[in-house]
């Protein structure tokens, strides 16, 4: 390893002089105090002299340490750089444009600030409902139709499909373990109760999450990159209610009849899984799911189902408003919606636990 | 009678931190009203100001002698505005896109909007591309689509955001025309942000500098007496780059 004098020294005629290595410095410099490198304090007043090293080449890395020197030790003047990289160093010592950028924010301001953002944007959403209730909100009923179906008939297979499966996983489970009992019937009423009050809603919410409210942060997010935001905003109109409310309400329409086709599927899934294991007919299936089922966990499940919907959407269209406006940006709300999403669903279900539980139903 | 555009004492920037301040400026009715600087001086900080996407730090900011909110309260915005990329929905038409604001702000009768919309895309040279979507117009075509949006609403003051960047020069030069006979034709007041020179002395009949290191206005005034005798050094070197 290459070993390296300090480069620090005091001249006879009294001046300070710092000697450049032939064949750069030492990276550390640029890190470490000055005073670590062979500089007395005291010396700070007097003129500083830079010897070059012998080949008269340097590197960004001499530059950036000589910047600095030139920096801390700035009253007592410099003498010995070469013109071209004294011009260097007065390009690096002009700072350009530094009022204009934002002082940086604390994670914990940022939280706060999206947090801010968010409920702030609910309230909107709460105050422009009744105009949109009486017809009076200025939306398009085009992009209330592609809203709607965004959040329905494109969505219609991945639902089916993952409440069908998770149905059935949970047949398997429930029909092992209840047939050890003889109690092989009873997974009706595992599968039933199971997916219509907790497992459905969830399940469909964190699917479209994943589809349509990603589907809604990277379309607001592309059109705030484009200015399409701004120029809605420039002519006075709110972006919550233009685009925000057509997806909130899409959302918390077709949830709850999301969470109905789902709960068919998961019902179904369980029947065709549980039917040849444990022997059941359909009928005695469906029959032994009919009791199960009570209206109050249709009526948990479908509140469940609503309150997610209003939630993915917000989210999704909260986190497009707010993206940068790069092409990056449009990636990062998507993954933002995503995760917020989901972490908020979840959050949720355990609040609607916490409140049943409470309310004994 | 009361300036088109009030500009008085005011301050922009993000936060607390004032890119520029100091702006002081009167426009006139039908005058096209330039604002030129260096890059990151803070041109387009003080056009979204202007236009209410941010608030002012200091000052007031008046059209017709009324606030913007005053203005808003009362109906539709004063102004329309060319963003730099035209800012075009994409998800609609052409003539979706210049009847919305119409739409939105319940401007003429819904049967009157179509013949409307399509006199504004006509003016700007765009009839018959009515149908097509702002994927399929040219960069020149996207900006004069996005300039029959902006005319929509029978503004009295356009704002127009570097509406020659990304532009080669015929496409600029016509869109600079366009720009002097909407000023000529329907009197409308118009203040763009640019750095094209040529745009500048073409159509600017004033301009104000804005110096991106003293952060505040450096130079007001017809830009060829500008390029002869500013006080500031800067300005005279900015304007003699393409002087007249």
């Amino acid at each position: 390893m290459r070993a390296f004098a300090d480069p620090f020294s005091n001249s006879p005629n009294g001046e300070l002089t710092l000697r450049l290595p032939e064949g750069g410095i030492d990276p550390a410099w640029l890190a470490r105090p000055l005073l670590e490198l062979g500089l007395d304090g005291s010396q700070s007043s007097r003129a500083l002299r830079v010897e070059m090293p012998p080949s008269g080449r340097w590197t960004s890395s001499e530059a950036a340490f000589l910047a600095r020197c030139v920096t801390e030790l700035a009253p007592c003047g410099v003498k010995g750089l070469p013109h071209e990289l004294a011009k260097l160093l007065g390009l690096a010592s002009t700072v350009q444009g530094a009022r204009g950028i934002e002082e940086p924010v604390l994670p914990s301001g940022r939280y706060a600030a999206e947090a801010a953002a968010f409920l702030a944007l609910l309230g909107e959403i709460v105050l422009y409902l009744p105009r949109f209730l009486a017809g009076r909100a200025r939306m398009r009923r085009a992009d209330v139709v592609e809203a709607l179906a965004e959040s329905s008939s494109r969505a219609l297979p991945i639902v089916a499909i993952t409440n069908l499966l998770m149905g059935a996983i949970l047949a398997f489970v429930g029909a092992v373990q209840l047939n050890a009992f003889g109690a092989g019937i009873y997974v009706a009423n595992l599968v039933g109760i199971a997916s219509v009050r907790e497992l459905t809603p969830i399940l469909t919410a964190i699917v479209l999450a994943g589809r349509t409210g990603a589907s809604f942060a990277s379309r607001i997010a592309t059109m705030q990159g484009n200015e399409e935001v701004d120029a809605l905003t420039a002519l006075g109109v709110r972006s919550a209610e233009f685009l925000v409310l057509p997806r909130v309400v899409a959302l918390g329409l077709l949830m709850p009849l999301l969470y109905v086709y789902g709960c068919a599927f998961a019902v179904l899934g369980g029947m065709v899984t549980a039917g040849p294991i444990l022997d059941l007919s359909v009928v005695a299936y469906a029959a032994q799911t009919k009791l199960a089922i009570g209206g109050v966990h249709f009526a948990i499940g479908g509140l469940k189902a609503l309150v997610f919907g209003v939630l993915v959407a917000l989210i999704g269209c909260h986190c497009g408003l707010r993206s940068p406006r790069s092409a990056a940006g449009v990636g990062s709300a998507t993954t933002s919606a995503v995760v917020g999403s989901i972490v908020g669903v979840i959050a949720l279900d355990a609040v609607f636990a916490v409140c049943a539980n409470v309310l004994k139903i | 009678m009361s300036a088109a555009v009030s500009i008085d004492d005011v301050a922009v920037g993000y936060g607390s931190t004032p890119v520029q301040s100091g702006i002081d400026v009167r426009i006139s009715q039908g005058e096209i009203f330039a604002v030129v600087g260096d890059s990151g001086s803070g041109k387009s900080t003080l056009l979204r100001t202007l236009i209410g996407l941010m608030p002012a730090q200091r000052g007031e900011i008046l059209f017709d002698g009324a606030t913007l909110e005053e203005r808003m309260r009362h109906g539709r915005p004063p102004f329309g505005v060319l963003f730099q990329n035209g800012a075009l929905w994409s998800s609609m038409t052409t003539l979706e896109n210049v009847m919305l604001p119409m739409d939105l702000h319940g401007h003429a009768t819904p049967a009157a909007r179509p013949a409307l919309a399509r006199f504004k895309l006509a003016l700007v040279g765009l009839a018959g591309a009515e149908s097509r979507y702002p994927s399929s117009l040219s960069g020149g075509m996207r900006k004069r689509a996005a300039l029959a949006r902006a005319l929509a609403l029978d503004p009295t003051v356009l704002f127009l955001d570097e509406p020659s960047a990304g532009l080669d020069p015929l496409a600029s030069r016509r869109l600079d025309e366009l720009v002097l006979s909407l000023r000529d034709g329907l009197g409308i007041t118009v203040v763009l942000v640019t750095h094209e020179l040529e745009s500048l002395y073409r159509i600017a009949d004033r301009m104000l500098f804005l110096d991106g290191e003293a952060h505040r206005p450096v130079a007001l005034g017809a830009p060829a007496e500008l390029a002869r005798s500013a006080a500031s050094r800067k300005v005279r070197d900015f304007l003699s780059r393409a002087a007249p």
